[in-house]
């Protein structure tokens, strides 16, 4: 089907709901480099009040990527729930924009339409939306997951403790995760990127962090993110696996290129279930995203990558996951230049997810090829917890030594926790409190200066 | 008010020995939640030399005077992308030779060889400019020793890894080998990569070509760097191949 709008006598014409979609992208370098933004600034708008007058209904009968062909498409067409769409089947695009703003459009009603929202309708309307819309909209969903703790209340923000270390040694993991702990750190998860996925070390790694979560009692998960077959095997052989790891797409190719699809994805996820180590509740699955996978797969059908973004949050809330992460600035500037494109792509993440029901946190991060820096983490960093984000990461002094990137630290998440008065997963704050690590006001206290943490593995630290 | 007493206000953190572990910024301190101003100015200046690496130039003349001690010729070419922000937006450019490029290499009638060494600046042309000649001068002796045969040396500016397989593709070379500033990290802006690629040609990707990577003096040395390539050099060229299938069985390099 074709969308037109005219402008001054000249006519914008759109051959299809996927060149519109794309075309209405706010500016992005991988975009650019698929060939799919707009000619100009006019032609843009132009997309966008075209955008702006498609009726929700259309995104359920012209698929963007065919349901023959992909099985991300089939999931979203299939699992779609016309009950909960109902309310908004007779809105347009644009008079969703509108709605999403207005008062009505409360915690309960948001949450309510979730299963009848498909990721193409979010993708489409965060288009139409300024950075303020995405804030204001996603602040007002609450997305609450749990494992052996409580995430995503409102009022509250965590981390993703991540001791990375080149070489995976243990006395230098376990230096960051105490580092980290002593800062209020890990609520979120304790995940470790392993340097190799060597299902002996993963399980190396993966005791380690269990014993200390043992030793101390700490209410929290841990997790080494290595290829979801990894941890498949590794259950087989009892490791402590709380949380199964994948990164994901949104389209059938992208995941093939990250050797996984649905049906692996649902086994592992069902492995992980029947371990049932979850003290609180059974979310069990940790996904990461991030713009610009499936270009970079080329996988991306000609859909712009923001719209392949979203179609990747259908994979993940299939398996009611207790995270999801998009790792924004990771991809590198040929995908999203500088820091502002990174951080319109996180706030656009962030509410999409939110508004697809996914507890969303963000890796706000770059590389040091993209023009970007500290101040611009500063200003994301602010932006997500005003809009509410589930969490980010927690690296000590920002700086990734195995990965090679700059995200948040520890001291950022205190920062951004006194500024708007935001607490850490209950269960995880009296945990810090019993530990002396921070007062009741949430407050850094000194009573860890001999605090038994440092001589928790004594053996560990013995050269 | 008074004149401020609490000049000090850092709260330093009790587990400094912790530092011994790892070279993360770990027991950093704080005043408030903030990090310390000296922490943030190394941070700043780590941050600092990997934005200058970045944008560092290849240093054409210096390398090509070093590279004289080998007696080979020296051709200095330049990818599609015109300068350092079109590199950076589009990947595709840097992986390409500009035409110019093209054309000479096609109009060399050259001999068959069994390699071509590229070397392109990548993302720090500062790791190249001082480490492509000495890891080289490690390895030279092993290539000459092993009979192998060698196309000219290419210089390559604005150069993306695929480069080279068009490259070594246009010199009739059995194998091409890149060396080419890795992404600079804050601990490293300085760390050069070294690919490797069997029966090169345009459109190879990733999954066709074995890497050394990290090289520079505090991560793998130019002698073991030159250790490594030489046997994935031999291995490639015995079994005909270069890629998964190389790394697979690889195990024991360097070892």
């Amino acid at each position: 089907m074709a969308y037109q709008h005219t402008i001054k006598n000249k006519v914008y014409r759109f051959n299809s709901l996927k060149i519109l979609l794309a075309k209405a992208t706010p500016y992005r370098s991988g975009d650019a480099l698929a060939g799919l933004v707009a000619d100009g600034y006019e032609e843009r708008i132009a997309a966008q009040i075209t955008l702006a007058d498609v009726p929700l209904k259309v995104f359920l009968n012209e698929a963007i990527i065919p349901y023959e062909t992909d099985e991300v498409t089939r999931l979203i067409i299939d699992d779609h729930n016309t009950k909960a769409f109902y309310p908004i089947s007779h809105l347009t695009v644009g008079e969703f924009r509108d709605w999403l703003l207005a008062d009505e459009a409360d915690t309960t009603t948001l949450a309510s339409l979730v299963p009848g929202v498909t990721p193409e309708m979010a993708a489409a309307v965060s288009k139409l939306m300024r950075n303020q819309d995405l804030i204001a909209v996603a602040r007002k969903c609450e997305v609450v997951t749990r494992f052996r703790n409580t995430i995503g209340l409102h009022g509250h923000f965590s981390t993703r403790l991540q001791p990375n270390h080149p070489t995976d040694d243990a006395k230098g993991v376990a230096a960051s995760m105490i580092d980290g702990l002593l800062y209020g750190s890990g609520d979120a998860v304790i995940g470790i990127n392993p340097a190799t996925d060597n299902p002996a070390a993963v399980i190396q790694l993966l005791n380690l962090i269990d014993t200390l979560r043992q030793q101390f009692d700490i209410p929290t998960q841990s997790c080494v993110l290595c290829h979801l077959t990894t941890t498949l095997q590794i259950i087989n052989s009892n490791a402590p696996v709380d949380l199964t790891f994948q990164s994901i797409g949104g389209t059938e190719q992208t995941n093939a290129s990250f050797g996984i699809n649905l049906a692996l994805v649902e086994e592992a996820y069902q492995a992980t279930l029947s371990l049932k180590r979850g003290t609180i509740g059974n979310n069990v699955m940790y996904f990461e995203t991030g713009q610009g996978s499936s270009l970079s797969a080329n996988s991306h059908h000609g859909v712009d990558q923001q719209t392949c973004e979203a179609r990747a949050y259908a994979v993940a809330r299939k398996f009611n996951p207790l995270l999801v992460n998009t790792v924004v600035g990771f991809i590198g500037p040929e995908y999203l230049f500088d820091g502002k494109q990174i951080i319109r792509a996180a706030l656009e993440d962030h509410f999409c997810g939110k508004l697809l029901g996914l507890p969303m946190g963000v890796d706000v991060c770059y590389t040091n090829h993209a023009d970007a820096d500290q101040d611009d983490m500063d200003n994301l960093l602010t932006l997500l917890g005003v809009a509410g984000c589930n969490f980010v990461m927690g690296i000590p002094g920002s700086d990734d030594i195995m990965l090679n990137y700059q995200s948040t630290s520890f001291h950022d998440a205190l920062y951004l926790r006194k500024l708007l008065g935001l607490k850490p997963a209950p269960e995880f704050e009296q945990w810090l409190i019993k530990q002396g690590i921070f007062d009741e006001h949430g407050t850094i206290s000194h009573q860890h200066n001999t605090h038994k943490l440092l001589n928790a593995n004594n053996d560990l630290w013995t050269k | 008010m008074d004149e401020i007493t609490n000049s000090q206000p850092i709260v330093n953190d009790t587990w400094m020995a912790l530092r011994e572990f790892t070279a993360a910024r770990i027991a950093l301190g704080r005043t408030g939640n903030s990090i310390p101003l000296q922490e943030l100015f190394d941070f700043k200046l780590a941050h600092a030399h990997a934005r200058d690496a970045v944008f560092s130039e290849l240093d054409i003349p210096g390398i090509t005077n070093s590279l004289n001690q080998f007696d080979n010729l020296v051709f200095t070419l330049h990818s599609k992308a015109t300068n350092r922000a079109k590199y950076l937006k589009r990947p595709d450019y840097g992986r390409k030779l500009n035409e110019a490029s093209t054309q000479y290499l096609e109009s060399i009638i050259s001999p068959q060889t069994d390699i071509t060494i590229v070397i392109a600046d990548g993302l720090s042309a500062t790791a190249v400019n001082q480490y492509a000649v000495s890891m080289l001068e490690c390895l030279m002796p092993k290539l000459l020793n092993a009979s192998l045969k060698l196309s000219p040396f290419v210089i390559v500016k604005q150069g993306r890894v695929a480069v080279a397989d068009e490259i070594g593709y246009l010199l009739r070379s059995k194998l091409s080998i890149i060396l080419i500033g890795e992404r600079p990290g804050l601990s490293a802006p300085d760390s050069m990569g070294a690919y490797l690629t069997f029966n090169p040609q345009p459109g190879l990707t990733d999954e066709s070509r074995n890497c050394v990577s990290n090289i520079r003096p505090d991560g793998l040395n130019m002698q073991l760097a030159a250790d490594k390539l030489f046997y994935l050099i031999c291995q490639s060229l015995q079994r005909k191949l270069s890629g998964i299938d190389l790394k697979d069985n690889s195990g024991l390099i360097g070892e």
